[in-house]
């Protein structure tokens, strides 16, 4: 009989309003890899969190290879050879690869000094026995995300990890990459090792993982053999009913072309060409997404679009009118409507009330604002009254509500009420529903899809492919700045838009374009 | 030519103290703690120092030195007041850092009046002495303390943490590196290398200590390291740089073709140097990136 | 989840979040901090209540006399300190730290001192020109800054320092170029330049008090007004909560910086003349720092950057910054209440620790559960 690895007996964890682990109990084989299902919120990441020693249990036991253990901080979890690949990389952007592995338990020269020609061996013989190819002088800001993943990974193994987690690894990675991770899973698991998959995407629970532990608003709904069970019952599981997976939505009538970009290239934060020779066009009427995975160039250019971030070249048209170089005034009262992917960083000022927030982009203008600037407080604030109810935002304080103490979902309901009610010609939205529960992606989808019936021109970028198939009727597959192709939202195949994210073009001549 | 010359061991004065608090703000930066209030533990190190010399310079030839131990340790100890409030509770690292400096101003006059019944310190007889060259000894110290800090930053594996801590520290914290207690060490050096800088500064460039005594200074340094791009080669020359200009605002005055302009116009090229270098040269990239941010533990 | 806990945690949140609150906590603080050192040091803090006391009332608890003059003083001496305490609290307001105002504050002076010599000898209008005078001048001043942060990412900390130093050694040397000046003072003021004010030497038995009561009061009126009745102030407001919002939205960053620094600079600049057309009767040449400028630093905090919080901080430090004669004479250095303004400056830093814990907190409560950090 196999042991276990990790055992994790009736795990509580509660925080103040919540609790986040509900009685868990999880149990890890040695050498198998192992699956955490859920949506946001059911409580996977906690979990672990709490194996790694980044919080305590309120309750429960944990065992280590049989061994009841204490861990109260990561050094007690490495110390037990447990390890952890989070999801946002914590690497120190101008170190070398070999400085990341090493930082914390560097070998020493003998006058005590870093001994760097042996970390660089160190690391060169990890990399080669677990086939994870790095440059050991590179520096981090200059190599590409599946590298990082990779130096991520390295560094746990320095320090000897048996049990490895992996926290949503696949999202920020190109399919092809992603087969190349799911490749390195198999070596590890050759050489010994346990490793646990925090992630919501069931295709590669099936490809890679052995059992999987479903969760689902902190209870423990079951652990099941992956071989034995199909998607659509794991989808289940994780959601509670049948998981409607298309949108009810009408035929789009796409009208004139609203938005024209040709031949655009923008810069990037460090100075390199995230989007290169980009052309496309959005019709009213239609809703137009860009599918790809994060880091290919979708910020630079919907910064482009609205206005954020300077265009170096190419040009971009709205109803014929250039808009390249204009300020982002300009483009919000020509009619470019932005619901931004960061919400609490550039859609909201969480410490401006909700009708202020409400009126964020047209508070100079009659009614809000009366002669010689001064604002008129009452109109602003029935604003915000008319548009709680009209689109039931949740606001505990009405329109005197802080922005920054509402939920997410409500949050993004006021910006898209903000937006909307401007009734712009072209709207772009970037990841929409992003840490958003179940209920209120369905609420912001329905209104997507009401302005385009409006007869907008809807732009949606998503690094969720599953939303861009649901909600768009043309999709566009952006990879390393270019659009790759663009097919029909109508019956489009997941694998080939997969295909053209990671750069394989289409041969030419079978693009599928609406006049 | 040869008066320039001649300047060098008092340009070498005015730039050691500038040089040694400069390092000190860098190291503080580096962790990722900004620390405005050099000005006033460069203060505090001047009271401190010029009091216990005058009091000491009698009984012992080593006088001069302990005054500035003596320096360095009490602003070290008024460091950690800034270390706690940005470390451990989070404050806003300007504000608390400019209470520092209001603190300072007020403490040292208070205690000169406590003390010596005045708003200054009692002149001491007679400051640190040259040594061959005309050279100051801080010049020595000056040097050390910038070859110390290169090899204790870029060569040791404590450096290696500590310039994490300032550029990631999550990426520390995750690497089992416990972040506080290096930006506690951090402050605490800057704390320290601040005193003694304001130490060395009134044992060898006055007699006594008052309010107007580092005058700036403390700021200076501050330019220098922004200037410098953090990098203890870069806050060297930027100090030299800076420091120049406020030698030759004292000692223009001794060459006969520049009397004819008026002391203000001296007094005030360092300080413009000092702005038009920054503006010119602003590298805000080139700060450490966590810098003046609070960290929060975490996962 | 009820309880005894429950109602702890309520009652510390409420504080936590209240201003007002922290402020006025802050302060008895820093009172108490300075009243142990003053007794550390041998002296009897009493004499630092009574010397208080008079300076509000005029009262003389030890000898038993009544004399409104110590009441006008008072007064004055917190104009400056409410008129800096607006400048920074402006600059704050967008989200900037302006430690400039010591040099907006020099530059206004000298402007005032000037269009007082050299301006037109007609009552009231003579001190209208040097008022308006030193508004340019300080709203230049700060300009500057605004502009070179927008515009070059310097940072206005260590800029506005240097700015500081340069505005003094300016000053110097220009007010020395005025015909019949020394090495610290200008021939006597036109009379019709200064802000005195028969009616209120009257009142307050020939204190101090003048003209620049009334530019103060109207200032924190136009603070006020700016800040949150106009478009200006929302544009600003939002530019210091959420600079990146405020750009998404379209509000250009750079022209409210620059505005905001021009505002907070012409505040400054207003106060530099009212010290000078109002306690003064002949123009300085600065020996040395007034210091409003840094000492605005506390009076903002304290009063947490409202029009209605700074001047009842300016009151408070102004009533610090007046007792000190009154305290030297009863054997207490005056440099107390240097230290208790440091004291209350660390003390508020402190707020912004606060105000995210409490954030924090609020921030479990109702979105629950926090699965990754965002970096």
């Amino acid at each position: 009989m196999r042991g276990y690895a990790i055992e994790m007996l009736n795990i509580t964890k509660a925080f103040p309003g919540v609790i986040a682990n509900n009685e868990v109990t999880l149990r890890v084989f040695e050498n198998e890899v192992h699956a955490i299902l859920g949506e946001n919120g059911a409580g996977k990441s906690t979990l672990m969190s709490i194996l790694f020693g980044l919080y305590d249990a309120d309750s429960g036991t944990i065992l280590v290879h049989g061994k009841e253990a204490r861990i109260r901080d990561p050094n007690d979890a490495t110390a037990l050879g447990i390890g952890m690949v989070h999801q946002h990389f914590k690497l120190v952007h101008n170190y070398t690869v070999t400085e990341n592995i090493i930082l914390g338990k560097e070998p020493r020269t003998k006058t005590g000094d870093v001994d760097l020609r042996s970390a660089e061996e160190k690391v060169s013989e990890l990399s080669v026995r677990y086939g994870l190819e790095v440059d050991p002088r590179a520096r981090i800001e200059t190599i590409s995300v599946a590298m990082q993943q990779r130096v991520e990974i390295l560094k746990i193994l320095y320090r000897n990890a048996e049990i490895l987690i992996f926290d949503e690894p696949t999202a920020v990675l190109t399919p092809q990459e992603v087969d190349e991770l799911l490749d390195i899973f198999k070596r590890l698991k050759a050489e010994g090792k346990t490793i646990i998959l925090i992630t919501h995407k069931l295709k590669e629970i099936k490809q890679a993982a052995d059992r999987c532990t479903v969760l689902r608003r902190g209870k423990l709904i079951g652990t099941v053999e992956v071989a034995d069970t199909s998607e659509e019952m794991m989808a289940e599981m994780m959601v509670g009913r049948s998981v409607l997976f298309r949108t009810e939505k009408s035929p789009a009538h796409p009208g004139k072309v609203v938005l024209d970009v040709r031949n655009l290239f923008v810069r990037n934060a460090k100075g390199f060409h995230a989007v290169r020779d980009l052309s496309l066009t959005v019709h009213a009427g239609e809703i137009l997404g860009i599918a790809g995975v994060d880091g290919n160039g979708q910020s630079e250019l919907v910064g482009a679009i609205t206005g954020l971030i300077p265009v170096d070249k190419g040009s971009i048209l709205l109803s014929g009118k250039e808009m390249a170089r204009s300020s982002i005034r300009e483009r919000v009262e020509a009619g470019i409507g932005h619901v931004p992917e960061d919400r609490q960083r550039h859609g909201l000022v969480p410490d401006f009330r909700l009708d202020e927030n409400l009126v964020l982009k047209s508070y100079g203008k009659a009614p809000f604002s009366k002669r010689f600037g001064i604002l008129d407080k009452t109109a602003i604030a029935d604003y915000g009254r008319r548009l709680i109810g009209s689109y039931d935002i949740r606001a505990g304080k009405g329109p005197a509500t802080k922005a920054g103490s509402m939920s997410g979902g409500n949050q993004q309901k006021v910006i898209i009420a903000r937006e909307i009610e401007l009734s712009p010609e072209l709207l772009v939205v970037a990841q929409p529903t992003r840490g958003l529960d179940v209920g209120a992606i369905e609420t912001i989808h329905s209104r997507i899809i009401a302005e385009r019936d409006k007869g907008r021109a809807v732009l949606v970028v998503s690094f969720e492919l599953e939303e861009i198939l649901n909600l768009c009727d043309r999709i566009a597959a952006i990879s390393k700045g270019e659009i790759v192709g663009i097919v029909d939202g109508e019956g489009a195949d997941e694998r080939e838009i997969g295909a053209m994210m990671a750069g394989v073009r289409r041969p030419a001549g079978t693009e599928r374009k609406t006049s | 030519m040869n008066d320039l010359v001649r300047m060098i061991p008092s340009v070498l004065m005015i730039v050691s103290p500038i040089l040694i608090a400069a390092v000190g703000g860098m190291i503080c930066e580096k962790a990722g703690i900004v620390n405005i209030a050099l000005e006033g533990l460069m203060g505090i190190g001047a009271f401190t120092a010029a009091t216990v010399h005058v009091l000491l310079e009698s009984s012992t030839p080593l006088s001069a030195w302990i005054a500035v131990l003596a320096g360095g340790a009490v602003a070290l100890v008024v460091s950690l007041i800034h270390a706690y409030a940005s470390i451990s509770l989070n404050a806003n690292q300007v504000i608390s850092g400019t209470g520092i400096n209001l603190l300072a101003i007020g403490g040292t006059t208070f205690m000169s009046q406590v003390i010596f019944r005045m708003e200054r310190t009692e002149p001491f007889k007679l400051g640190m002495m040259p040594g061959p060259g005309g050279i100051y000894p801080t010049a020595w110290v000056a040097l050390a303390v910038v070859l110390l800090s290169w090899y204790i930053l870029y060569r040791r594996p404590f450096g290696l943490r500590l310039r994490a801590c300032g550029e990631h520290p999550q990426a520390a914290a995750s690497a089992g590196i416990d972040v506080r207690r290096m930006r506690y060490l951090a402050v605490m050096a800057s704390g320290l290398l601040g005193g003694i800088a304001g130490g060395c500064l009134v044992l060898t460039q006055t007699i006594q200590y008052t309010g107007n005594t580092i005058n700036g200074a403390g700021f200076i340094a501050l330019a220098a390291v922004s200037f410098g791009r953090w990098q203890p080669k870069g806050v060297a020359g930027a100090s030299l740089l800076f420091g120049t200009a406020v030698a030759l605002a004292i000692y223009m005055v001794n060459i006969e073709a520049l009397r004819v302009l008026p002391s203000e116009f001296f007094s005030v090229m360092p300080y413009l140097i000092t702005l038009v270098t920054l503006v010119a040269f602003s590298g805000k990239d080139y700060a450490p990136k966590a810098s003046g941010l609070t960290y929060e533990k975490g996962a | 989840m009820k309880g005894t806990p429950a109602r702890k945690t309520d009652l510390i949140d409420r504080i936590l979040a209240s201003d007002k609150a922290i402020s006025i906590l802050v302060v008895l603080l820093g009172f108490l901090c300075g009243t142990i050192l003053v007794a550390a040091v041998g002296r009897n803090p009493a004499g630092m209540y009574t010397a208080m006391l008079q300076t509000l009332t005029g009262l003389d608890i030890t000898r038993g006399t009544w004399n409104i003059r110590y009441v006008g003083e008072w007064l004055t001496a917190s104009l400056p300190l409410i008129l800096c305490g607006l400048s920074l609290a402006f600059a704050a307001r967008t989200g900037l730290f302006n430690i400039g105002a010591e040099g907006q504050y020099i530059v206004g002076l000298t402007a005032a001192q000037f269009v007082a010599i050299y301006g037109p000898q007609i009552p009231v209008l003579h001190w209208a020109l040097a008022l308006l005078a030193a508004c340019v001048a300080g709203a230049l001043w700060g300009g500057i800054v605004g502009w070179l942060k927008a515009r070059f990412s310097v940072s206005e900390v260590v800029a506005t320092i240097m700015l500081n130093y340069i505005a003094f050694f300016f000053s110097r040397w220009a007010t020395m170029q005025i015909p019949g000046a020394n090495t610290y003072r200008t021939p006597t003021l036109p009379e019709t330049a200064r802000l005195t004010s028969p009616l209120l030497d009257r009142l307050f038995n020939g204190s101090r008090l003048n003209l620049g009561l009334f530019v103060a009061l109207v200032s924190c009126l136009v603070f006020w007004f700016v800040i949150e009745k106009t478009k200006l102030g929302f544009e600003l407001r939002a530019t210091g909560l959420n600079r990146d919002a405020a750009r998404y939205a379209g509000i250009g960053v750079t022209k409210s910086i620059t505005t905001s620094m021009l505002f907070a600079g012409a505040f400054a600049g207003l106060a530099g003349a009212v010290v000078a057309l109002g306690s003064f009767s002949y123009g300085r040449v600065l020996g040395g720092y007034d210091n409003y400028g840094f000492n605005g630093i506390a009076v903002a905090l304290v009063g947490n950057n409202t029009a209605g919080g700074t001047l009842i901080a300016g009151l408070l430090f102004g009533m610090l910054a007046s007792a000190q004669p009154l305290m030297q004479s009863r054997q207490i250095p005056k440099e107390v209440t240097w230290i208790i303004s440091g004291l209350v400056v660390i003390f508020i830093s402190l707020r912004a620790g606060f105000r995210l814990l409490s954030d924090r907190r609020a921030k479990r409560r109702t979105a629950g559960l926090k699965e990754t950090r965002d970096e």
